[in-house]
């Protein structure tokens, strides 16, 4: 089993969970995050006063995948939020030990 | 007194000196009208302060002080409601000598519902406190984020003696060194307080500002609204109250009082149109945050003038005030490098003194005639008013800054000004209050 975790375009957010869904992915978490790469950030005036703004608001998505999903799974997530632009984000690809369904108490990949 | 209620009724103007005796004799009369008008007026201007003020400066600060800025607001209308009563009114409208009125008024003894000119006493001294509390609440835009609540507390009672309560009798008192109506040696035009209000807090807000010192972080951390929108409706609740606080100056229900009513609002909008001009040629872009300050800055300037000028002078003075309130916040500040947080003296202080100046020169008997068929401004002629306007300027800019000085040194050498700096990085709101804007889950 997988996790991935993957930083997008908060825009790109919709296209993504289609992407995936049209896969068969349907369980996952996403979070409000803000932080930013290689991306600069932005300028913003208030009051004729200038800030530079270089946290910038992206989306975060995890999901836990049985091992055999993982390079569609993957694909899909970049086709959906790749715009070819600085900014784009990123995809992590982490190993799991071991997942408990809570209700059930099923283990490995019957939990997920 | 404000002039107005005066200006078509010499004989009002015995009243000024004598209105405890005239009151008993019972030869003015309350008309149900005009007391109906400032009453209502009353509430409007209570309402700049609470929501309007407080929303406007609360969305402007960061998050972790949103509370702490509204309450340094509505902390005003508790505290000078108070002090107004016990004493304020009476050093302020009682008779008393050129700088500062009596004591005959203490505890509101002889303040009843005898008229008043045409409206109650009462009615006229609760109109007058809703300015005593908006006031110093201005102020509170210079160092917010970083004063203690309780040294904010005796610095605004402080402040009201020794700057207010003179300020308010010296324009608008009885024998007030500057009443153009009531007998001063140096007579001001101030419809409805771009001296008294506007002057005295930008003033003393930049003493403030440079007093306490920059926030921590300040300028090189981003110091971004927390929530525009909730400046937005204080700017706009601002807007609609300032009806109150200029229309309800003429303390008539008359055409003067629609006359300032329209030069209010027409100045409003055009300053509005000279912010957002100015911004979107130097900074690229028309912010909704230049929009709603460049209101209040035009809102500000038409002030002194609201009841002597024409509705289209209104509207230039409204423009310049746009126009010069940007340039003292965009450019001025940030190169002598102050951290005026909310820009009261940018908007206030500027903008005032500007209102001042050009109700000097705009001021025109044609709208209304307080000369008695005399010159009003420069334009009507009147060149010596121009000079009392610029004088009175620049009186009431030396007693601000100074008093405001020594003020803060006295409070900061008792109680300490300033909070420590771990209570500044985690907000007010936790630190002095023990509360927070929003709670994180349900």
């Amino acid at each position: 089993m997988k996790r991935i975790e993957a930083i997008i375009q908060p825009y790109k957010m919709d296209d993504v969970r289609e992407a995936l869904k049209e896969i068969g992915v349907n369980g996952m978490t996403i979070y409000d995050v803000r932080g930013h790469g290689r991306q600069k950030g932005h300028k913003e005036v208030y009051r004729g006063q200038e800030y530079e703004v270089d946290l910038l608001p992206k989306m975060k998505i995890e999901l836990i995948i049985a091992d055999d999903q993982v390079d569609e799974t993957v694909q899909a997530i970049v086709e959906s939020a790749r715009t070819g632009k600085i900014g784009d984000g990123k995809v992590f690809i982490y190993p799991i030990d071991d997942v408990v369904r809570i209700r059930n108490r099923e283990r490995g990949e019957a939990a997920l | 007194m404000k002039p107005s209620a005066l200006l078509r009724l010499p004989a009002v103007l015995l009243l000024l000196t004598a209105l405890p005796a005239l009151a008993q004799s019972g030869e003015a009369k309350v008309d149900p009208g005009d007391n109906a008008w400032v009453l209502v007026c009353s509430a409007l201007v209570l309402l700049m302060t609470g929501p309007g003020l407080a929303l406007f400066y609360g969305g402007l600060v960061r998050q972790k002080n949103l509370l702490a800025t509204m309450m340094q607001s509505f902390m005003m209308m508790a505290v000078m409601t108070v002090l107004w009563a016990l004493v304020g009114y009476s050093l302020a409208f009682s008779p008393g000598n050129s700088f500062i009125g009596g004591f005959d008024y203490l505890f509101l003894s002889g303040v009843g519902t005898e008229p008043y000119g045409s409206i109650s006493h009462l009615t006229f001294m609760v109109f007058q406190m809703m300015f005593a509390i908006i006031t110093p609440a201005l102020i509170s835009g210079a160092f917010a984020e970083r004063m203690k609540f309780s040294a904010m507390l005796v610095f605004t009672i402080l402040w009201g003696f020794i700057v207010y309560f003179p300020m308010a009798h010296m324009v608008w008192g009885p024998g007030g060194l500057l009443n153009a109506f009531g007998g001063g040696a140096i007579g001001c035009l101030d419809f409805a307080g771009g001296t008294v209000v506007h002057i005295s807090s930008g003033v003393s807000a930049l003493v403030c500002a440079l007093v306490i010192g920059k926030r921590r972080g300040y300028p090189t951390e981003a110091m971004r609204p927390n929530s525009l929108p909730l400046s937005f409706i204080g700017a706009c609740l601002l807007w609609v109250g300032w009806f109150g606080f200029n229309a309800g100056s003429a303390l008539k229900a008359d055409g003067i009082a629609a006359s300032a009513l329209v030069a209010t609002h027409l100045a409003a909008a055009a300053a509005v149109l000279g912010w957002l001009l100015a911004e979107w040629i130097r900074d690229g872009k028309p912010s909704m945050l230049g929009g709603i300050t460049g209101a209040v800055a035009g809102l500000v300037c038409i002030t002194p003038g609201a009841g002597f000028v024409s509705p289209m002078d209104a509207m230039i003075i409204g423009f310049l005030g746009g126009l010069v309130c940007y340039f003292s916040v965009a450019v001025i500040k940030a190169k002598l490098g102050y951290d005026d947080s909310l820009d009261a003296f940018g908007v206030h202080g500027v903008g005032g003194t500007l209102g001042a100046i050009l109700t000097g020169v705009f001021a025109t008997k044609a709208v209304n005639d307080g000369f008695n068929g005399g010159p009003m401004g420069l334009l009507d002629g009147n060149v010596g008013q121009f000079f009392n306007n610029f004088l009175g300027v620049l009186l009431t800019w030396a007693l601000a800054a100074i008093a405001t000085f020594i003020i803060l040194k006295i409070v900061d050498a008792t109680i300490g000004l300033r909070v420590d700096q771990s209570d500044e990085v985690l907000g007010l709101d936790m630190t002095q209050h023990g509360e927070e804007a929003y709670s994180p889950q349900g």
